[in-house]
């Protein structure tokens, strides 16, 4: 090997390892706020990228009627909820339940997008409230579960959505137009618009959910149900709301994630777990605790795994998920008490 | 007609019938036996032991990959070929498997179970995912192609080819296992599994290393997962690496939830269930959906989130439900012979047992105890009090071993206890109960109390899976019922510990604690809850202790209580000491009458004082 090729396959590391960081920051925020442990993260990858080359073969995309029939359902669940006198807040159930799925089918329906930049927006209008109305339906229900039993149902769904993709994409691997067609050369390597632009976005989404944690208010009541959720609930903080929340936060970050390493790998309807899994390697680093260490994991993990398809490519997923067991031994150097489960 | 006769009767049936089943029917049988195996593992792990695993299907796939190997590599025959005959292949197959899944199911568990529970479930993830891909790269291993010419097993020159026969195999060791599971769990032991869902911190204090047990119950899983492997290769008689999917990982996982985690035939029905559904939909849903693919995984799924949120425990509590009513429960048996529980001499009257120098402990700025300095000497009763927040249950906490003093030093029996988890407190003779009660609710209040006694048993899960503890366990669950009797609590030891009122939960974890044969006695505010007489009781009990020789540390709120029975009392206010004495000396210090009742004006407080006096 020489420095070229190691500067390629960095460059390589990099960009994955960007993707792989915005699933560990889903994972963490996910986790943190509502304890579950979101295993399908990765379905959000694959089906905003799948969505966007059926926009560009101008077809309806199946995750569409997906995002209709969770409407449906979640508005009939909290139908039920209220006839049986629970409190339902109606504002935020229109919202995701009509609101947002209308805006998306008339996005795909009536106006048919013709530009990248449409379609992008379209595949987002059509992801982002998958997220919400799956915890509605999926996790809140069992809110005061514990930690193993939401990490069961997680499994259970990311099942369920797999079986789904294959039914909506089929089997065959697509790639989407990339972003941007600049070509640099720096030096004797190569540096391509599109990873530009994913490093760029990454960068972009990192500050301003930074912004969002430190400045807004909403972003400090999520912060705060994170650390303490009965203190939170007792000041007047919906857990409802942040559940929402996390995961429409969790359904965005995994949709941008999709349309920008869509234009770099083919995606296939089950492409989506390794990477979320890959986040989550990334975020066990960080306890799925910390932020900024779950962004060092992401770049570790990018790096091992550029440079393991160098020397090994058979076996580079084999050394990827085997990074955790050094990573969980350190952790549990520092632990001797035990606790209880929550 | 009891649960054990209706067991039996399934088992001849199924027997009988054995010889005239189709084919086809044997071998679905013999899949849903060996995936049994599996899923009774994942029973003891998840639904008993609160922990999981999705890589069950890796430990499958080592298990059946270890006999492949040894049957048909051309190195092991050329390096054992000459000494053994092939027909004991299989057997060195399944001895290698058990060492080879021993190995990485202690290593996987050792670094991920001592860290909180989510953490050995992503791990399984990453061990199921790397599992295939390794394999299905490893040439010697025929990657993804696999190996095939496993040859069957020969028993004393009887060949177990065909699944008729095989089959037989299969269902007869997973009864056996499930025999031994069952007895594992009516035991000393079992008890201590249980306690690791939600009772870890409690199980400590009992002496119980949960650590150890947690990866003991996940190397057990995953060897019945090996043995089912090497079931399947001697079965199949080709193997690659794709049934060893993660995939197939979260199918076995499915099965123990569908069918009922918390219990040993909740396995094999969701073994059934899951294997004929999965047969059925394979056929349906590609018709229906016009597609060939795993869709039978969205019903799965489906299923599985419809069972998590209607029925947590499964559907086999609902069966056994509607079967109950015809069945009358067994009568326990009386054991042959008990033996005598070992007792540790109390220390003499008046020595110092317990003791804190300086303990200080700090949350970041905020100093939950000053500097503490307090002892308990054996024959009396030390109470500790203090208003709501003076730091009293981080002081417990310090001297019992649940959590670490940031400076200054605790000693009981005049040793150093800096750093011991709590279990060795328990070994050196401290017993406790806790503030927030912590008993295993749907356990009854016998098996609680027994768990106290936990370190005067000796037997191990061997003994306790052949039923060889029996002497002992009666033994320990004799003392158990005599503590509550001692408890005035006798008449409850068969009911859920769950169903009892508040108060008399707090006089079971005492029995608990008493049942260890404790030196020190450490009771977070016992008294609370507690109606008149029932306090009078308890106070009568302790006196009774006291009496023979045992040092107690009170924390309470009762003031009459306290007054009434202490020997001693030491007032902590803002985590520092203000006062210590009799309760004489203490109820006219004018420090403790502030800090109780606020800062209130000279003459309003003298007045106080002269109530008090």
């Amino acid at each position: 090997m020489d420095l070229q090729i190691a500067l390629i396959l960095g460059q390589d590391g990099i960009v994955n390892g960007a993707i792989y960081g915005l699933m560990a920051l889903a994972l963490v925020l996910v986790f943190s706020v509502t304890r579950v442990i979101f295993i399908p993260q990765g379905e959000f990858v694959a089906f905003s990228a799948l969505s966007v080359v059926a926009l560009q073969a101008g077809r309806v995309p199946a995750t569409l009627w997906l995002l209709l029939a969770l409407a449906v359902a979640a508005l009939a669940v909290e139908l039920w909820r209220w006839k049986r006198g629970a409190a339902v807040d109606w504002a935020s159930t229109i919202a995701w339940c009509v609101v947002f799925p209308l805006i998306a089918s008339a996005l795909v329906l009536l106006l048919r997008p013709e530009s990248l930049l449409m379609q992008t927006l379209t595949a987002l209008a059509v992801i982002v409230p998958l997220g919400p109305l799956l915890y509605r339906l999926a996790y809140r229900p069992l809110a005061d579960a514990t930690v193993l039993t939401l990490l069961i149902v997680s499994v259970a769904l990311h099942g369920v959505l797999v079986g789904l993709g294959l039914l909506f994409f089929g089997a065959e691997g697509s790639r989407t137009p990339a972003f941007s067609e600049l070509r640099l050369d720096l030096g004797g390597v190569a540096i391509t618009g599109q990873s530009l632009v994913v490093v760029a976005v990454t960068a972009a989404l990192v500050v301003l959910m930074f912004l969002f944690f430190e400045r807004s208010i909403v972003g400090k009541a999520l912060r705060a149900t994170a650390i303490n959720r009965v203190g939170a609930r007792l000041m007047g903080i919906p857990t409802g709301l942040s559940g929402d929340l996390s995961f429409a936060l969790a359904a965005a970050i995994g949709a941008v994630s999709g349309l920008l390493i869509a234009p770099l790998t083919t995606i296939y309807y089950d492409t989506g777990f390794l990477i979320g899994l890959k986040g989550f390697v990334a975020a066990i680093v960080g306890g799925l605790a910390s932020y900024p260490l779950a962004l060092v994991g992401a770049l570790i993990v990018g790096q091992l795994e550029a440079f393991s398809s160098f020397w090994a490519s058979a076996f580079k997923e084999v050394f990827v998920f085997t990074l955790i067991i050094p990573v969980l031994w350190w952790r549990s150097l520092s632990s001797r008490h035990v606790e209880d489960e929550e | 007609m009891t649960r054990r006769h209706l067991t039996l009767a399934f088992v001849v049936a199924l027997a009988a019938a054995w010889g005239f089943l189709p084919d086809f029917s044997v071998t679905v049988l013999a899949y849903i036996g060996l995936y049994a195996l599996v899923a009774a593992g994942l029973v003891m792990l998840t639904g008993v032991g609160g922990m999981t695993s999705f890589g069950q299907a890796a430990f499958v796939g080592s298990g059946a990959y270890a006999t492949a190997w040894v049957c048909t590599s051309p190195m092991v025959s050329a390096a054992i070929g000459g000494v053994v005959s092939p027909a004991l292949l299989p057997w060195i197959g399944l001895l290698f498997g058990i060492v080879v899944t021993f190995v990485i199911a202690w290593g996987l568990g050792a670094i991920t179970l001592r860290l909180s529970g989510h953490y050995l479930p992503l791990c399984t993830i990453a061990w199921g995912l790397s599992f295939y891909f390794l394999f299905g790269n490893l040439e010697f291993l025929g990657g993804h192609t696999g190996v095939a010419g496993v040859p069957p097993i020969v028993v004393a020159g009887f060949s177990l080819a065909s699944p008729r026969s095989l089959g037989l195999v299969i269902w007869g060791v997973l009864l056996l296992a499930l025999w031994a599971l069952h007895n594992l769990l009516d035991s000393r032991e079992g008890r201590a599994i249980r306690a690791l869902k939600g009772g870890r911190v409690m199980a400590e204090s009992m002496g119980v290393d949960t650590g150890r047990y947690r990866i003991k119950v996940f190397v057990l899983a995953a060897l019945l997962a090996a043995l089912s492997g090497w079931l399947y290769a001697h079965l199949q008689r080709f193997i690659n690496p794709t049934p060893f999917n993660l995939n197939i990982g979260i199918e076995y996982l499915f099965m123990a939830v569908v069918g009922g985690a918390g219990h040993l035939w909740g396995a094999v029905l969701g073994a059934a269930l899951i294997t004929l559904l999965k047969e059925q939909l394979q056929d349906i849903l590609p018709r229906l959906l016009g597609s060939s693919g795993n869709f039978e995984v969205i019903v799965f799924g489906l299923l599985m989130l419809f069972v998590l949120q209607r029925f947590a425990d499964g559907l086999w509590p609902t069966v056994a439900r509607l079967g109950g009513r015809f069945l009358r429960p067994a009568t326990p048996s009386e054991p042959r012979s008990t033996l005598v529980l070992p007792e540790t001499a109390l220390p003499p009257r008046g020595q110092v047992v317990l003791q804190a120098k300086a303990v200080t402990k700090r949350f970041g700025g905020l100093v939950a105890n000053d500097a503490v300095d307090m002892d308990v000497k054996a024959g009396e009763i030390h109470a500790l009090i203090g208003p709501n927040g003076a730091g009293k249950s981080t002081f417990f906490n310090m001297i019992s071993g649940v959590d670490d003093p940031t400076s200054g030093e605790v000693r009981l029996m005049d040793r150093q206890m800096a750093g011991q988890p709590s279990r060795a407190f328990a070994a050196l003779g401290l017993g406790r109960t806790f503030q927030h009660v912590r008993l295993l609710g749907q356990r009854r209040v016998i098996e609680n109390v027994a768990l106290g006694a936990h370190r005067r048993g000796k037997r191990g899960w061997i003994a306790s899976m052949l039923r060889l503890d029996r002497a002992e366990e009666a033994a320990l669950l004799a003392q158990a019922r005599r503590q509550l009797e001692r408890c005035g609590l006798g008449e409850f030891a068969d009911v859920p510990a769950g169903s009892l009122a508040l108060g008399q939960q707090r006089v079971v974890e005492i029995a608990r604690a008493l049942a260890g044969h404790p030196a020190v006695l450490l009771l977070d505010e016992p008294a609370a809850g507690l109606r008149h007489l029932e306090k009078r009781a308890l106070a009568t009990l302790l006196d009774q202790l006291r009496a023979e020789g045992l040092g107690i540390l009170v924390v309470e709120h009762d003031m009459e209580f306290v007054m009434n029975l202490a020997d001693r009392v030491t007032v902590l206010e803002f985590g520092a000491v203000i006062a210590r004495g009799t309760p004489l000396e203490v109820q006219a210090n004018p420090k403790v009458l502030d800090a109780y009742l606020g800062g209130v004006d000279e003459p309003a407080e003298e007045a106080l004082v002269g109530q008090a006096a």
